[in-house]
């Protein structure tokens, strides 16, 4: 693919057109947040276009005032030279901006075709519009190879289906501009390389491409030029060809990042956690975990890879005491745990588990606590946090103060409310209280979901560091990067079944993509071998 | 013969019964397909009959007494629109206040208007609204069979009673087969797919609770001055919160609901009917008991006995953009 790159990023260089889209100045704060710092952008028109940052950092303040959804407080927008004034939605539309949300903007119990036509039905009367619309949908769907059954309902599609129908329904709308807010977040890997074919064929078709990341892979895979976002200031413009995922990711940090997490080999020793045929309903009844078997070893990471919604979570949870099992057992060090014969969370932490669940903002903190009172959730009852049966909140605040002066949280204020903190400071929160209870099983799902770079890095080093004193560590994450550098074994879940195992070593996106849309192990590394 | 006319009589009841609750339902349908709970159908309904009763008494005609309710009813709509559209208040809370304000209220102006009370004076003939005889109806009275069904079920309701039955397929062709219809359900599910397609979430959540006002109006002139002859205090006797169940029962449907309201509108005739009967081997039949069927079968189904009722995905939650 970067051999066409090549050839495709002269097309920037033509003077006399005008940039498809120009942003001048634009500046938006929200409260004491400065969201938007006077960012100038020029995006050229036939171009594949990204803009990386971190989380925060300001992208998706920056492309909403451009679709309209929120207003810029200073600064113009000119679309093909034009100075537009877009305040809403319909505005954005009329110059021919489409966007596609990260989270999908469709109305699930509709078909496919209510969908695209909502706002643009051609009549008071449906039926008046429909027809024409289904005629164009379909001249649309053939022109750019997005094949789709206009009468499915969206509810029932998959992911990456669903996104086709947003891509169809900006093109719909007559968009020129198309802009892509983290489309791949939910996506396997090949769905992802498919959607940016598709994006290859808008450009071929004359349509400019802004495409949001948070990943430096897709923006060296996918762009032609890309715009670097730090801190809501737009700090850098390049052409991809000529940059490096290392130049890119130091300037989105401000400082030099490790991007290989360097980690020596595991010495694995005896079995800590040992599941045996677990299998886990949800709240409907529906078997979310199949049959799972595996264990985890001290001194070891392992990893389970899938796509999100594939029975991790549910894994996870019932391994943290938070759901019963229908089916199956569970032992830690020899011991049975099964969730739910009076095995709870309260209890599973008595045994040295330690659970960074998923969702840190539902399940790890509660928000409007303190930063003292998230630090000890969960652990309130220890004797060190108690003083003639009340909390002794010196204590506590101590205990925090260590907390944050080990994990490195900013700002270490442990009167300051869980909220005020950034994600990754939430989350190193979180972390330093379930590891320095020192478990001897380290559960933790997404450690890094919405959290900047450098605390990434952070996040990675001291769960390698808990594995290297000797601690078993079972992660979960979607993101195939962390699981494939942090992992020691890697179990790919597909349907609440896990497919195979790979050994980290040998594990490739390639091989671990198509393992998590459900292909079989053997399979998939045929595949890997004819490619 | 005589079974056959109990029965006759018995569904004639039944439509009479069931056009509040028809009324009422389709305009909680309104509401809440478009995200906004209406749990202020009961105070609404309350607000209509008083303002028809009161407005029909003064006028001497019940069509400027039905205006006079469905103008209530929309300025109370409004009030909710306001308190849960405009400033994302709890849905459930605006709700509950406005039937607490109009159980209230009429009692009050009611007093002070006619010190009788808290009831309107009794409407004559022309202050109400009036069956209405097909025609060719006295002649095929006696004809067996086809008399009675014509005469006694079809014929000789009031216009509002048409009006209700005829408002369901005209629900489900707005609902299913306009434009209006296709934003109003989408911005129930998902009104963040209806902003970024350029149409006005607010706007759209207004003209629903709008269309919800004019039914709801509709259904409570029908109680005070087509099927009663005066406002009495309280007298939807919980009937809103029964539309509401038919609602949910009928999945936010207008046909399913439909068959909800009927279903209740004939227990409730039922329950009248059979005051006093003695059936072979029961006895004599507990009023009570059938007088409390409604409500018992409202409670098993709002428990979910009867299938799962998904409600659009947005009811009661107002629409924030998110950052």
């Amino acid at each position: 693919m970067s051999d066409t790159m090549h050839q495709m990023h002269g097309t920037g260089e033509t003077g006399a057109v005008q940039p498809a889209i120009e942003l001048r100045g634009i500046d938006k704060r929200f409260g004491a947040v400065h969201a938007n710092k006077e960012i100038d952008l020029k995006v050229e028109k036939g171009t594949i276009h990204g803009i990386v940052g971190e989380n925060g950092a300001g992208k998706s303040t920056l492309m909403s005032i451009l679709y309209g959804f929120y207003q810029a407080d200073g600064g113009t927008i000119h679309v093909d030279g034009k100075l537009c004034d877009i305040k809403g939605s319909e505005d954005a539309i009329a110059v021919g901006i489409g966007m596609v949300h990260q989270h999908f903007m469709l109305v699930e119990t509709f078909s496919v075709l209510e969908n695209v036509i909502l706002g643009v039905e051609g009549g008071a009367v449906l039926r008046d519009g429909v027809d024409r619309a289904r005629e164009e949908l379909e001249r649309l769907e053939r022109e750019y190879s997005l094949d789709i059954d206009p009468d499915a309902i969206v509810g029932d599609l998959s992911v990456g289906l669903q996104q086709r129908v947003e891509i169809l329904k900006a093109l719909y709308r007559g968009a020129e501009i198309l802009i892509l807010d983290e489309p791949t977040g939910v996506l396997t890997p090949q769905e992802a390389d498919h959607l940016f074919r598709i994006l290859e064929t808008l450009k071929e078709q004359g349509k400019t491409v802004v495409l949001i990341t948070h990943k430096l892979r897709e923006i060296m895979a996918a762009t032609d030029n890309v715009s670097v976002m730090r801190q809501g200031a737009m700090v850098a413009h390049r052409k991809t060809a000529e940059t490096n995922p290392e130049e890119l990711s130091e300037i989105m940090v401000g400082r030099k990042v490790l991007l290989h997490l360097e980690k020596g080999e595991a010495n694995p020793a005896a079995t800590v956690l040992k599941v045996d045929n677990l299998c886990v309903d949800n709240e409907q009844g529906v078997r979310k975990v199949k049959n799972v078997t595996f264990n985890v070893r001290a001194g070891e990471i392992v990893g389970i890879a899938g796509v999100s919604g594939n029975g991790q979570s549910e894994l996870l949870e019932a391994l943290g005491g938070i759901r019963s099992a229908s089916e199956g057992s569970v032992e830690l060090n020899g011991q049975d745990v099964t969730p739910g014969k009076g095995v709870d969370a309260a209890e599973l932490r008595r045994r040295g588990v330690a659970h960074v669940p998923e969702d840190r903002h539902r399940m790890a903190m509660v928000t409007a606590f303190s930063a003292k009172e998230a630090a000890i959730l969960g652990y309130e009852d220890d004797p060190a946090y108690q003083k003639g049966g009340l909390l002794d909140w010196q204590a506590i605040s101590d205990a925090t103060a260590k907390m944050m002066s080990e994990f490195d949280v900013r700002p270490d204020n442990p009167d300051l409310k869980a909220a005020n903190f950034s994600g990754g400071n939430q989350q190193k929160l979180v972390l330093a209280r379930e590891i320095m209870r020192d478990p001897e099983l380290l559960l933790v799902g997404q450690p890094t979901r919405g959290v900047d770079i450098g605390a990434i890095e952070f996040i990675h080093k001291r769960i390698v560091a808990m594995r290297d004193t000797g601690k078993a560590v079972l992660l979960v994450s979607v993101e195939l990067d962390e699981i494939m550098s942090l992992a020691d074994r890697i179990l790919v879940m597909c349907d609440g079944a896990i497919i195979g195992e790979v050994p980290a070593a040998q594990a490739t996106e390639r091989v671990l993509g198509l393992m998590m849309a459900g292909v079989d192990p053997s399979e998939a590394k045929a595949a890997e071998g004819q490619a | 013969m005589e079974n056959f006319e109990l029965i006759i009589l018995l569904l004639d009841a039944t439509l009479r019964t069931s056009t509040p609750l028809i009324l009422a339902a389709l305009a909680g349908m309104f509401s809440e397909r478009s995200g906004t709970i209406n749990l202020a159908l009961e105070g609404m309904m309350l607000g209509g009959a008083f303002s028809a009763a009161a407005v029909a008494f003064y006028a001497g005609n019940p069509w400027v007494g039905l205006l006079a309710a469905i103008a209530t009813t929309i300025g109370l709509s409004l009030l909710h629109g306001f308190a849960c559209i405009t400033h994302k208040g709890n849905q459930v809370v605006s709700g509950m206040a406005i039937n607490i304000l109009m159980s209230g209220l009429t009692a009050l102006v009611g007093i002070a208007l006619f010190a009788q009370g808290g009831k309107t004076p009794a409407l004559d003939k022309a202050s109400r609204f009036q069956p209405i005889t097909f025609p060719g109806a006295e002649a095929v009275k006696d004809v067996p069979i086809i008399g009675p069904i014509y005469f006694e079920l079809l014929s000789g309701h009031n216009i509002l009673v048409y009006i209700a039955f005829l408002a369901v397929p005209a629900a489900w062709w707005v609902m299913y087969r306009t434009r209006f219809g296709l934003r109003l359900r989408a911005v129930g599910e998902n009104p963040g797919a209806v902003d970024t397609a350029g149409i006005g979430v607010v706007a759209m959540r207004y003209r629903a609770v709008v269309c919800s006002g004019i039914l709801v109006g509709m259904s409570g002139a029908y109680l005070s001055t087509a099927q009663g002859a005066s406002f009495l205090q309280d007298m939807t006797a919980g009937k809103g919160y029964i539309a509401l169940a038919a609602m949910v029962f009928g999945k936010w449907r207008p046909f399913p609901t439909l068959a909800a309201c009927l279903l209740f509108g004939f227990l409730d005739a039922a329950a009248t009917r059979l005051q006093g009967v003695i059936l072979p081997g029961i006895g004599e039949v507990p009023v009570q008991l059938v007088q409390a069927l409604p409500y018992v079968l409202t409670v098993i189904l709002l428990a979910g006995f009867i299938g799962r009722a998904i409600p659009p995905k947005a009811l009661g939650r107002p629409y924030v953009k998110e950052r």
